[in-house]
């Protein structure tokens, strides 16, 4: 069956709205929303047990939703997923494959469950994840790596729209993640529209476009990388003598909040380093050379300015109020 | 819309990747030549004592039998299957038959009689008990079911795979069991009379509508109910597999509900209401034999009839619980 919608830029290729699901008299997963847009690699960011698998489940028809709608490219995927997951690719958890079989074998049997994928559709997607040297092998001498990689080839293989891999990077090493970064944003480049899942942010930071961040069953915010990092200010670390002296002049300001210590989401390693003098504050960057110029007319050292620029990770815990990542 | 024919091939092709068809010739190929040395043992015995004239054996066992009638110690119920025995004996020796001529076609004959109700089931369930539940247990059934497929149609395509390999099933066991017996006591007596027709009432039996068939034409009945038995055993396990997540459970189920069918049939004659059950109606060859059911008021048309009714809602409840239980892990 030829795919008669035509691809236009920005279009929406997924839409999840109001998706809500009981289990067992519990509401797993409590109003999730987003759109994906083709052409866009989208995050799904939350801790594990957030409803992050549940979700994806949902997004290809192997748990229906209790409230709320699911379409890929205009249709309905619990009320017509013989159409709406021609248009998906997915890898939910892991690349489970079937080891008894071949590489091959293995795609051999995905395409014959989706129209117009012949034998040729078959190498090419071999080629796209360089499998060629072992794909007559058996699959149980894959290693994991290569397992992600003929899961990805099964993904491609109908040409889809829209590709779910969820926790991708999973058992990968270093520079297998960068090969898999690379080759997705290849992809999406082409067009094709990549929903990723991690409890991982720096994954998310490096990878995505857009983010939603999930916690508790509900999507707490969607939106840009950038743009929701950027509602974040930066922390500014000082490092000064005398310290009173100094305090004052930073109280004395308009739009400077001092910090404590435990108020502040730091990385181990910026705290080891922060001797007696430290102070902490939130503050516009623009404000730093006035404030230093202050500091040195009331004869106050300044040993250091700091700008720690805001990570995904504070916005997260501000959303989720201290709730752990991991 | 995607085709029924690939998603049958698909499944045919797991199944004998998976080794589990060559697993069951395998079983056979060691099982069978057993039995049949067995087989030849008794044969050899018996020429040794009656210098080979089956008369004078049947003779004896008739009058074993009778001499056991008048013991005390022996239960009533194992006395009319004794006075029921007598009279079939008695028959083949009035025809001048030998029922149990020895022949590879005679061996096959009996060995299905006797592997109806346990040992083929338990063949089926190495195939059919891991089909769905193999899936879930790998997790490639979030694979099988993300394809755009509608669920009934992976399922049907399983169901066709499985039934296709019953029949498969089946007819090795007719095939390598006369190939082997043949061996030891030749290929011939595909038409030798045998008896069938005994219609039991309490402990007589009445001949009227007995009449002798050639063994070849027996044989054919034979795998026909075999075959049906098989069917239903299939199904049953097939919906199990539905059900349970992992293999192991599958085929624990599937046992004890086979295993339980034959401790009750050597036991549940009181307990009359037991002849719904699907397992102790398994041994519809019997029927054929004449030999009598477990419980009172079984018959042919009867066993057919509660077997059909079980594998009609197995097959029920194993679509109906597919096609809508969430895939949670």
């Amino acid at each position: 069956m030829a795919k008669e919608r035509a691809a236009e830029p920005g279009e929406v290729v997924l839409s999840v709205k109001g998706v809500r699901k009981k289990i067992s008299r519990k509401w797993i997963i409590d109003d999730v929303t987003f759109d994906v847009k083709e052409g866009e690699i989208f995050g799904f960011l939350g801790p594990n047990g957030a409803g992050k698998t549940t979700t994806i489940r949902m997004l290809v028809d192997l748990i229906r939703p209790t409230e709320g709608t699911i379409t890929v490219c205009g249709y309905n995927v619990n009320r017509n997923p013989e159409k709406a997951l021609q248009y998906v690719g997915s890898i939910v958890e892991n690349p489970e494959v079937y080891t008894y079989l071949t590489g091959w074998e293995n795609l051999q049997h995905f395409a014959r469950m989706q129209p117009g994928v012949d034998g040729q559709r078959i190498t090419e997607v071999v080629d796209i994840v360089r499998l060629d040297q072992r794909i007559h092998d058996k699959v149980s001498t894959y290693s994991l790596g290569m397992r992600q990689r003929l899961g990805i080839a099964q993904a491609l293989l109908g040409r889809p729209r829209l590709l779910i891999l969820d926790e991708p990077t999973n058992g990968l090493d270093p520079k297998g993640i960068k090969e898999l970064r690379e080759f997705i944003r290849n992809l999406a480049e082409d067009g094709l529209a990549v929903f990723v899942s991690s409890h991982l942010l720096s994954e998310i930071q490096l990878l995505c476009d857009r983010v939603a961040i999930i916690s508790k069953g509900r999507v707490l915010a969607v939106g840009g990388v950038d743009e929701l990092v950027a509602r974040n200010s930066p922390y500014v670390l000082w490092d000064l003598e005398p310290v009173p002296a100094a305090r004052a002049i930073l109280e004395g300001h308009q739009g400077i909040t001092l910090l404590k210590l435990d108020e502040v989401t730091l990385d181990d390693s910026v705290i080891a380093g922060m001797g007696g003098g430290s102070v902490i504050t939130v503050m516009d960057e623009t404000l730093i050379p006035g404030i230093v110029a202050d500091m040195v007319k009331a004869g106050v050292g300044v040993r250091a300015v700091h700008k720690i620029s805001p990570t995904l990770e504070q916005l997260f815990l501000k959303l989720t109020e201290g709730e752990s990542i991991d | 819309m995607t085709n029924l024919l690939p998603l049958i091939r698909n499944e045919c092709t797991k199944i004998i990747k998976k080794k589990r068809f060559y697993v069951i010739l395998l079983i056979l190929l060691v099982l069978v030549p057993m039995f049949t040395y067995a087989q030849m043992r008794v044969a050899e015995r018996s020429r040794d004592k009656f210098n080979s004239d089956w008369r004078l054996e049947i003779q004896q066992r008739i009058t074993d039998n009778q001499n056991s009638l008048s013991s005390d110690r022996i239960p009533e119920e194992w006395k009319s299957y004794r006075r029921i025995f007598i009279q079939q004996l008695q028959y083949y020796l009035d025809h001048d038959v030998n029922p149990n001529e020895p022949s590879g076609v005679t061996f096959t004959r009996e060995f299905l009689d006797n592997s109806v109700s346990l040992f083929i089931p338990l063949l089926i369930m190495a195939v059919a008990s891991d089909l769905v539940s193999g899936e879930r247990t790998t997790g490639t059934i979030k694979m099988l079911l993300t394809r755009p497929v509608k669920r009934w149609k992976v399922l049907f395509s399983k169901l066709a795979a499985l039934l296709m390999f019953v029949s498969l099933i089946v007819l090795s066991v007719f095939v390598i069991s006369y190939l082997i017996s043949g061996l030891a006591f030749g290929y011939k007596g595909f038409n030798i009379p045998v008896f069938t027709g005994f219609q039991l009432s309490g402990d007589t039996v009445d001949m009227s509508g007995v009449h002798s068939v050639p063994q070849w034409k027996y044989l054919l009945m034979q795998g026909g109910l075999i075959w049906f038995v098989s069917v239903v055993v299939a199904l049953l396990a097939f919906m199990v597999s539905v059900l349970v997540r992992s293999t192991a459970a599958s085929i624990v189920v599937m046992m004890a509900a086979l295993i339980a069918g034959s401790i009750l049939t050597n036991m549940a004659a009181a307990w009359s209401t037991a002849k719904y059950l699907f397992m102790v109606n398994l041994g519809l060859t019997g029927y054929l034999a004449g030999t009598p059911a477990p419980i009172e008021g079984m018959t042919l048309p009867f066993s057919l009839a509660v077997l059909s009714v079980w594998g009609l809602a197995a097959i029920i409840i194993s679509f109906a619980v597919f096609t809508k239980r969430d895939i949670l892990n």
